[in-house]
């Protein structure tokens, strides 16, 4: 991504990584100000993420993205101020802004041009929110840059209100340090704390005697305060809070004539123990003084950590380059593999299974796979950020259709594997592109329907009996299947007399080059379309399922492993070949009598478990690896559970073994084969096909495919 | 075709099927090793080995004979798998024997005489003569990728 040589590349890759934590922040924040539930540390949190994002890009001259970042923050600063309300309006142009600061993060990271145009507009828009037009603004454009913005952050130091304020005393005090004063280890920081403990303070770090990089010394002090203090407190207070530095530093203290000029005669007697102003600095450069509200940048630092966003605790987090955990992903799956074949070979030498040897290969098995676990844990990530990229695209996709569409998401927590998560994003896209273009209704239709005129487009995952389900649902109006029919019937994709189950009619839409929008809009319908998106979850090692009430909605359900490297199996021979089932799916085995087996038509043998009838199939004879048998009596099945409740029988003629097998993808680029999932070296060093039940039992269901009938 | 794989090849490794012989452009091979047992992929294509472990990852094995429409044959231990790498996908190529690398310039080179219409697209790039030898230089993209569109 960058050059390796640039010793600028380094840290700006990580002021990269550090933006997208910072937008996934703001991104938060902004969810959490729509659900209604936020307070002004919300506002906070999103104005200091925007603040930083702009801070890191002027140190590396990121030109658009600072101006852009400084307007957001402006108006965002109006609303933390109060002179703002936050309304709906306001709010959908802050997720606008929101989404256009990533763009342009993301421009600025790979080098692009920036949108130029939208962020006018959006610039625009900004304006005319705080009652600014175009004009107005044009001006301060130049040196608003860099200033650094005061960040009112409660520190819980009951600081007297400004109004109270007004008729105390003010002294005006003006503290040079000077290079002793460091030496001795004191901390100008404490002493204007220490001020600031006695009343309210203004305080002005003044930097007109900073010289430039080239002339500083590291040792001289540059910098130094003005404070103005309000307190009703003596003088003397105020001059004992230098006690520690007095001759360490240039120190003025001038009482300020109130409207009660009770003070001013104590003040003068004080000051004449004080140490001779501070000589005026004329000819040095006069740089503008930066106004700092209320501290010096030291307490807002500081500040800013003790009162962190969120508040929670602070967990110690080492970001790790993903290329090292791969690496290392592969090394524990190469050690499951030689423990796997060290396995064998002990076993194969005839050693007793009680004897130390082996109880030491047990006590080995148990810890590579908890370091297995662990590395797995690693890799998992929670789905929140791919939400957030999702609740783009419904905002996006929704204005580009007129609707008016909210997302709720449900379960942002669920954490899966992260190439996973990556390798979702794009048929998650499509999905809910889909259901804010085809799924929703228009407003009017909506409101015909009696339905409120804001669609709902949900998105939710879960945890469910080892794999992760994820659901995309719309309240549409559901699947207009004899439209869906019709159009499937049109295209030839199905014989037109065919006669079809809603569930069938259903899955038409996962058929290639189908697509149900009356007209091609700019969203969907571009021919790709669901068939993309159930081969991208397919290689994933996932299924997708839709179920569609009419009038009441759709909803799309993906269930998908949660790891993409290591699979509990149960290792089984058909046919001299050595296959892996995945264990999930295996509920139990049993063996075939006379008794429990029976014929319901030719082409279609069940086995009957407990009084209930289970469809049957021949793996062999599934996978083309040998024609039927005359007789499966004794063979021993698998009985298999879908995971929509329906259960399949397979059978096999040995099961050999049942352990965590590595998972290889199968490089399907030039030929995928049916039924199969993924493949896994064994023991000894040979490749075992990893199936997927589900995909075999529906091409063994597949006329043109079966040949197993008895 | 405007790979660097498909222009006209410096260096052929030569090899036989049947008694025939081939070539492919060297650069293109990663290397060059012997027969094992692959594990066959169930509905696959007749000249679809299988699939094999190469060091860890799998490697999909094609018979480039019954890939070239010949007639299956018993495999033998002399038998080798030629790894190529086309894009950025790897592929063995089941070949009968490896003979010999030779160096060509591009006038060493004829084109294939016109095929019928049925003939499989293009396999053949081109054709030259060694000792009185025909060798057909074959065109890698057009036997791995013609692949994909009958898969899929």
């Amino acid at each position: 991504m960058t050059d390796a040589s640039d010793p600028m590349a380094e840290i700006r890759a990580s002021f990269f990584i550090e933006c997208e934590e910072l937008l996934e922040a703001m991104q938060d924040g902004l969810q959490t100000i729509d659900d209604g539930e936020w307070d002004n540390e919300t506002i906070n949190v999103v104005f200091r993420a925007v603040h930083s994002i702009k801070g890191g890009a002027g140190a590396f001259g990121l030109e658009s993205l600072v101006r852009f970042a400084h307007r957001y923050e402006t108006v965002m600063d109006s609303v933390r101020s109060g002179t703002m309300n936050v309304d709906n309006d306001l709010l959908k142009l802050f997720f606008r802004c929101a989404d256009h600061l990533s763009d342009l993060v993301r421009c600025a990271r790979d080098g692009l041009d920036s949108p130029e145009e939208q962020g006018k507009s959006l610039v625009g828009e900004l304006d005319a929110s705080i009652g600014l037009t175009g004009d107005e603004v044009e001006e301060p454009e130049e040196e608003i840059e860099f200033q650094p913005m005061g960040l009112s952050l409660d520190l819980g130091l009951d600081l007297p209100d400004m109004a109270a304020s007004l008729d105390l005393p003010q002294f005006e005090i003006e503290f040079a340090p000077a290079a002793e004063l460091f030496d001795t280890g004191n901390e100008p920081f404490q002493i204007l704390k220490a001020l600031r403990d006695l009343g309210e303070c203004e305080i002005e770090c003044v930097t007109d005697k900073l010289v430039s990089l080239e002339q500083l010394s590291a040792e001289t002090p540059y910098l130094y305060w003005k404070v103005t203090l309000s307190a009703n407190v003596d003088p003397a207070e105020v001059a004992s809070v230098f006690e520690f530095v007095d001759g360490l530093c240039t120190l003025k203290i001038e009482a300020l004539s109130v409207s009660e000029g009770a003070a001013e005669l104590e003040t003068d007697a004080t000051l004449e123990d004080l140490p001779p102003p501070l000589p005026t600095v004329a000819d040095e450069p006069i740089v503008q003084a930066e106004k700092v509200e209320t501290k010096d940048p030291v307490v807002t630092r500081s500040a800013s950590q003790a009162k962190a966003p969120g508040a929670a605790a602070a967990k110690s987090v080492v970001r790790v380059d993903l290329d090292r955990i791969e690496r290392l992903v592969n090394l524990v799956g190469e050690l499951v593999i030689n423990q796997a074949m060290l396995s064998q070979s002990l076993e194969s030498a005839g050693l007793s299974p009680h004897s130390d040897a082996m109880n030491g290969l047990e006590e080995f098995q148990r810890l590579t796979r908890d370091i297995q676990d662990s590395v797995m844990m690693i890799r998992a990530q929670p789905v929140k950020s791919l939400f957030q990229r999702m609740s783009r695209i419904v905002r996006e996709s929704s204005a580009a259709v007129s609707k008016d569409v909210r997302l709720e998401t449900e379960g942002e927590n669920t954490e899966v594997d992260k190439t996973v998560i990556e390798r979702l994003a794009d048929p998650l896209t499509h999905m809910i592109r889909n259901a804010v273009d085809h799924g929703l209704e228009t407003t009017q239709e909506r409101e015909a329907a009696g339905k409120s005129s804001q669609g709902i487009v949900r998105l939710s995952a879960a945890h469910r009996s080892g794999r992760v389900v994820i659901e995309v649902s719309d309240d549409g109006g559901g699947i207009n299947r004899p439209k869906v029919q019709e159009i499937a019937i049109k295209k030839g994709l199905i014989p037109a007399d065919s006669v079809l189950t809603d569930t069938e009619v259903d899955n038409l839409l996962f058929l290639p080059g189908f697509s149900t929008a009356a007209s091609v809009s700019d969203l969907s319908g571009r021919g790709v379309g669901m068939d993309v998106v159930r081969t991208s979850i397919q290689a994933l090692g996932g299924r997708i399922t839709i179920t569609s009430q009419e009038g009441v909605g759709t909803t799309f359900s993906i269930s998908l492993p949660l790891t993409l490297a290591v699979l509990d199996g149960m290792v089984v021979q058909v046919a001299e070949e050595t296959l892996v089932l995945p264990l999930n799916v295996v509920v139990e085995t049993l063996t075939l009598t006379q008794d429990n087996l029976d014929q319901v038509r030719p082409g279609l043998d069940v086995v009957r478990v407990r009084g209930a009838f289970v469809p049957l199939f021949d793996l062999g004879v599934s996978l083309g690896y040998r024609e039927k048998k005359d007789d499966y009596t004794d063979s021993v099945v698998l009985l298999i559970a879908h995971e929509d409740g329906s259960r399949a029988a397979l059978i096999v003629d040995e099961i050999q073994d049942q352990r965590q097998v590595v998972i290889k993808g199968l490089d399907d680029s030039f030929y995928r084969a049916p039924g199969i999932a993924a493949a896994t070296i064994l023991g000894d060093g040979q490749i075992a096909l990893i199936l997927d039940p589900s995909d075999i039992i529906a091409n063994a269901q597949d006329p043109s495919l079966t040949k197993f009938a008895s | 075709m405007s790979d660097t794989e498909t222009s006209t090849p410096a260096e052929l490794l030569t090899f036989r099927l049947g008694d025939q012989e081939y070539s492919l452009d060297i650069m293109c091979v990663r290397e060059i090793r012997g027969w094992t047992k692959t594990t066959p992929l169930p509905h696959a294509p007749k000249h679809m080995k299988g699939v094999i472990n190469l060091r860890g990852t799998v490697l999909p094995v094609m018979d480039l004979a019954e890939r070239l429409g010949m007639a299956p044959r018993k495999h033998t231990d002399r038998n080798v798998i030629i790894v190529v790498k086309h894009k950025e996908s790897m592929t063995g190529l089941l070949v009968d024997a490896v003979s010999d690398i030779i160096a060509l310039t591009e006038n060493d080179l004829q084109p294939p005489p016109d095929m019928t219409p049925n003939a499989p697209a293009g396999v053949i790039k081109a054709l030259t003569l060694l000792d009185d030898r025909m060798i057909r230089v074959l065109d890698l993209s057009n036997i791995i990728e013609t692949e994909t569109a009958e898969a899929a």
